[in-house]
């Protein structure tokens, strides 16, 4: 719910043209990351890609860090040099997103190698898309993460689409994620990415064994991505899909299916419902008007945190 | 101890010194051991921290910068700088931007060997000098040492340091020798070192090209030709003070560069000081670099490829305008063209 009302926030404000950097909404495909963000301790580390808003604050990222980030200001997760793309905070384990498909996935396991090494028992999740298993790093990566056992989970999130590329043009028709990466020697689970509950059981075993040291794990979640690829609008008329197959993966919105489920169970009831979503719009009301109010890093920003202090610098 | 010992020692005090320390790479702990460089290594510290690798140098860069982030400090080594192509995704987009683009948060100390070859038929993908390539690359360092000593210097300095390395050894220095500082000894990042003191040419050089400048400049001075001879060491940041301040004495510059001549670092060196110091030239700088196409496999075509010693005193004569001897040069070399001495009996 968090997560829903910040993007919707975003998407909202994004025609203001004050964030002023490709933004990549989860609006629809939130399932995951929640249920990965309660099975995640906070010692846990992760990394994720291009769409990353939602891992970063299920992981537990300062919100109002990630909207001053998207805004451009000082006060941003990365001083304003990232942008929505490139989110980090690591007080709470989340190590950084990046914007190159793959690019993450052996960073993962290298934070993987370390934790390994450290013997604590900590996990680390690499969050990815559909569009990984067609990088020559994620094979590369998941068979080293195999070859050494190392405690990482791939939290596949299948949306079905590479921007606009539907996933029959660009992997074989019948062929599993997981399947694959069982193949890869990663222990690997497929389930319903738009089921809290489904997704949080799967990916909380996965995180159990790869703690209790029987090596990586892939959960391939089964989910949908509402508005366009990159940007706050709906994109349905463009033709790369069907207003019906649109209209079937919205049935499924994963929030209503939750708080149904709680309230069938007892566990919650329309009141703390109410109560929740009211906290949840104060605080993102609050992110945004720091965010606002930020100031822009002074232009001579542009120049520093490229090398450390021992190394000369090429400020003009 | 030579080139390669001296490499060997530096990762043997890093890796005893701080257990953060790990070295991997394809052939890390195989009985040749990257050309001795990393010989036995996994004997004296263990396989967890000295490991082979699988052949995946992106997702092996990835998994360092990783690693680094986890707090480790990874050495990875290729054999061959070819071989690290293949790596250009998480090099640049990672390694290169992590600390920039998250805001100063953290830096990426990792340390990237790779080695350069040439001749004995290594042909077109196993004997490229792509430093220009790594050195255009802000957030990295590049470091291209031509002593022992320096070697072991600025290989400590590199992974002890909070930058990402590329760290470039040319296979045909493995064999030189040389004195080398026992222990924990340090050559900063970013100070070019004075190979010969003069005052009427400025050489700049890297790697074995500084070798190959040196055998030109100790003939010429027996002619009376004083030259400084600056072996640039780091390729990234360049040591401009010592470049400038020496170029600003003799007025006259001759730049060589052991990679293509086309957008190299040689020619980054002369618009950088005909834009700085244009009052201070008497004469048009010059710059000798491998020709701009690949280099060819066969002993008959590498003939004339690379800048020797007796090019490079032919040019120092055209830029200071006298009458000198220098073909002895080349009739001095009592070994074949392609190989940079008695040792090498290839394969590679």
């Amino acid at each position: 719910m968090r997560i829903r009302a910040v993007e919707e926030t975003i998407a909202e404000r994004y025609s203001e043209q004050k964030m002023r950097c490709p933004t990549h909404l989860s609006i629809g495909q939130e399932a995951p990351a929640a249920a990965a963000g309660a099975v995640l301790m906070a010692t846990d580390m992760a990394v994720s890609g291009h769409r990353a808003h939602a891992h970063y604050l299920a992981k537990g990222g300062n919100l109002a860090a990630m909207i001053a980030e998207i805004y451009g200001k000082v006060t941003g997760c990365s001083r304003g040099k990232g942008g929505s793309m490139h989110l980090v905070d690591e007080a709470v384990g989340f190590m950084g997103s990046t914007a190159i498909v793959g690019g993450t996935v052996p960073v993962g396991v290298g934070l993987a190698l370390s934790r390994a090494i450290a013997a604590r028992g900590e996990i680390v999740c690499v969050f990815m898309g559909d569009a990984v298993m067609e990088t020559g790093v994620f094979y590369e990566s998941a068979n080293f993460a195999a070859v050494h056992r190392l405690p990482v989970l791939f939290v596949c999130e299948n949306n079905l689409y590479s921007v606009y590329s539907p996933l029959e043009v660009r992997q074989p028709s019948g062929r599993s994620l997981a399947n694959t990466a069982d193949a890869l020697g990663l222990t690997s689970v497929s389930g319903d990415g738009n089921d809290v509950l489904a997704s949080y059981d799967l990916i909380k075993a996965a995180a159990d064994r790869a703690r209790d040291g029987q090596g990586p794990q892939f959960i391939e979640l089964a989910t949908y991505r509402w508005r366009e690829h990159c940007g706050p609008m709906y994109d349905n008329n463009i033709g790369y899909r069907s207003e019906a197959e649109f209209e079937a993966w919205k049935a499924k919105d994963p929030i209503p299916r939750l708080t149904l489920a709680l309230q069938r169970d007892g566990t919650i009831d329309p009141a703390w419902i109410d109560a929740v979503t009211q906290e949840i719009c104060a605080e993102v009301e609050e992110a945004f008007v720091f965010a606002e109010k930020s100031p822009f890093p002074p232009p001579s920003d542009a120049f520093t945190d490229l090398y450390s202090k021992e190394v000369v610098s090429y400020h003009r | 101890m030579t080139y390669a010992q001296a490499i060997r020692d530096g990762l043997s005090v890093a890796l005893a010194q701080d257990p953060s320390v790990l070295v991997y790479g394809l052939g890390v702990p195989d009985p040749k051991g990257v050309f001795g460089t990393t010989l036995d290594l996994h004997k004296d510290h263990g396989p967890s921290r000295v490991f082979d690798m699988p052949t995946s140098e992106n997702a092996m860069t990835g998994i360092a910068i990783g690693a680094a982030l986890g707090g480790l400090r990874p050495v990875l080594t290729h054999q061959r700088l070819d071989f690290a192509l293949l790596s250009l995704d998480q090099i640049i987009n990672n390694a290169a931007k992590w600390r920039f683009m998250f805001g100063g948060k953290r830096s990426v100390p990792i340390t990237i060997r790779m080695i350069l070859g040439r001749g004995w038929g290594q042909g077109p993908t196993h004997s490229q000098n792509l430093q220009a390539l790594f050195a255009q690359i802000p957030g990295l360092c590049v470091v291209s040492p031509t002593t022992p000593a320096d070697a072991k210097g600025l290989l400590l300095s590199s992974i002890f340091g909070e930058d990402p390395v590329i760290f470039l050894e040319h296979r045909w220095l493995h064999n030189v020798k040389g004195e080398v500082p026992e222990g924990d000894y340090r050559v900063p990042i970013g100070k070019a070192s004075l190979m010969r003191s003069g005052t009427e040419v400025t050489v700049v050089a890297m790697s074995l090209m500084s070798l190959e400048a040196v055998h030109a400049v100790d003939h010429l001075a027996k002619q009376g030709v004083s030259c400084d001879l600056i072996d640039l060491r780091s390729l990234r940041p360049i040591d401009w003070q010592m470049i400038e301040a020496s170029v600003r004495r003799t007025g006259r510059l001759l730049v060589l560069d052991g990679g293509h001549e086309t957008g190299g670092i040689a020619g980054e060196i002369i618009a950088h000081i005909v834009t700085r110091c244009w009052p201070d030239l008497r004469v048009a700088p010059m710059r000798l670099a491998m020709p701009d196409v690949p280099e060819a496999t066969s002993p008959a075509l590498t003939k004339g490829y690379h800048v020797r010693a007796e090019h490079v005193a032919a040019a120092i004569t055209q830029l200071v305008g006298r009458n000198l001897e220098t073909a002895s040069l080349a009739a001095a070399r009592q070994y074949p063209h392609d190989v940079p001495g008695d040792w090498f009996q290839g394969p590679f």
